[in-house]
């Protein structure tokens, strides 16, 4: 087995700007997503995320100007995510450089808008985030449920069985965020990531709560992720991309080094 | 000099002719459906994404088929096939229930199973996505500087078994299957994998294509 396991550094984006702290040595402008995504890509990324905040539609055309500038120049694969509402909103994302776009709550309030967009664009440019949290007690066989808006909106989904959904209806790739374990660094969810990866056949990216290497190997190896996502132990300079994927590759993980 | 990609509505050409243009700064790129801009370029990309009905289809409605067609047969006009691109030049594809291409190799574009598992009795998952390692199969002047064994990026569910050794450049092993994931013919090559997103190699390979003179 020699298809490598993947590691993707996400960034929050608004207005075409990096936003939420990006830090690290030897940077000009830590705003400049052109720039991070040079220094992410010299570390030796699998691929980089872009998660778009930008609360107003009309300045939506700074990301797509954002991203047609990191693709001139940046040759892995890069996907967009958030405010995803529309095919109209991926063409134009994939024809600014985008490779794939990742759709939240849009595939929530409306499943057969995933349906259309990888029939229209095919599969393997369509990522869905699942956003999940814990909604069994202590002691009662694990159960995860789908939650929109930053994790405070239920919508008594299943999020196993959601995913499954999600897959039927042409999602090539699954984001999986414990919304539980996001921004805590203290590790993914495994019992979600695991459940999640063992009950589709397409890849399953974790993400939320790494706070350190062992998080990332722990998501591929118990929790059975075919990439791992993480955000601030990269922003700051903590750890380098080289230095996880080493440390992953150590523990008997195949990676790209 | 011009380089031309084939535009007929299928796929993300931005990366392919940003990639294109970063290693060969002097070349025109330029992504077009004109068939005398095509016909009148020196090298011609065959791009392709989604479903290959939708391909085989939308390169018909264009009306391009026989150009492509035509283009295949030009022994000293260089040819990249990318993704369903390299698959289209094959006999036949059993996606969508069966779609006929275009016949310049023989062989045939069948799916990955997606209930084989890995050594650690892990399900290997389809599509077939991320950085693989390609073993080149022949040499050929696009693998120059490249080793055998360096990993390109994938997405497919679907892959090329080319009937004739000599066609098959390069190969993956993935799901119990051997994939040929690199192609070729005359003055034609294609590749499964994307290099305009595999950063150096693919970037190499991409140079080498500009380079070639069959």
């Amino acid at each position: 087995m020699t298809l490598a396991k993947r590691i993707i550094p996400c960034l929050d984006v608004d207005r075409g700007r990096v936003v939420k702290g990006v830090n690290f040595l030897g940077i000009r402008d830590a705003g400049d997503p052109v720039e991070v995504a040079r220094r992410y890509n010299e570390q030796n990324a699998d691929e980089i995320t872009f998660l778009d905040i930008t609360a107003s539609h009309e300045a939506r055309g700074t990301t797509l100007d954002m991203v047609s500038r990191i693709a001139g120049e940046v040759f892995i694969p890069l996907t967009v995510g958030g405010g995803i509402r529309s095919c109209d909103n991926i063409r134009a994302l994939l024809n600014a450089g985008a490779d794939k776009v990742s759709i939240n709550t849009a595939a929530v309030t409306d499943p057969d808008f995933v349906y259309e967009a990888a029939e229209r664009f095919g599969s393997q440019c369509i990522v869905v985030a699942i956003d999940a949290k814990r909604v069994s007690e202590e002691g009662e066989p694990p159960r995860w449920e789908i939650f929109t808006h930053g994790g405070r909106k239920p919508t008594g989904l299943d999020a196993v069985t959601w995913s499954r959904k999600m897959v039927e209806y042409g999602a090539g790739e699954l984001l999986v965020t414990s919304m539980d374990r996001d921004g805590t660094r203290e590790g993914f969810d495994l019992g979600v990531t695991r459940a999640i990866s063992d009950a589709v056949s397409v890849p399953v990216i974790a993400s939320g709560g790494v706070g350190n290497l062992d998080h990332l190997v722990a998501g591929v190896k118990e929790g059975g992720a075919d990439a791992v996502l993480a955000a601030s132990i990269f922003h700051f300079g903590e750890y380098t991309i080289e230095q996880a994927k080493q440390y992953m590759a150590d523990h008997g993980i195949e990676m790209r080094l | 000099m011009t380089i031309a990609i084939i535009d007929y509505g299928m796929g993300n050409l931005h990366s392919v002719a940003k990639a294109i243009e970063h290693v060969s700064p002097d070349e025109r790129v330029t992504i077009t459906r004109d068939a005398r801009a095509i016909k009148g370029a020196s090298r011609v990309v065959l791009p392709g994404q989604g479903a290959i009905r939708d391909c085989m289809g939308e390169l018909e409605r264009t009306e391009l088929t026989g150009l492509v067609k035509e283009l295949l047969k030009d022994a000293s006009k260089p040819l990249l096939g990318i993704c369903v691109g390299q698959q289209m030049l094959m006999d036949k594809s059993e996606e969508n229930g069966g779609v006929r291409c275009l016949g310049y190799m023989p062989g045939r574009v069948t799916r990955f199973n997606d209930t084989a598992l890995d050594e650690q009795g892990q399900r290997l998952k389809v599509p077939h996505m991320g950085w693989n390692r390609a073993h080149q199969h022949h040499m050929h002047p696009l693998w120059e500087g490249i080793l055998t064994g360096e990993r390109f990026y994938f997405v497919h569910s679907y892959f090329v078994q080319a009937d004739d050794d000599a066609h098959a450049m390069g190969y993956i092993d993935y799901a119990g299957s051997r994939a040929h994931v690199a192609t070729g013919r005359d003055a034609v090559f294609a590749v499964q994998f994307h290099p305009e997103k595999s950063a150096e190699a693919g970037l190499r390979l991409l140079a080498n294509f500009v380079a070639w003179s069959p």
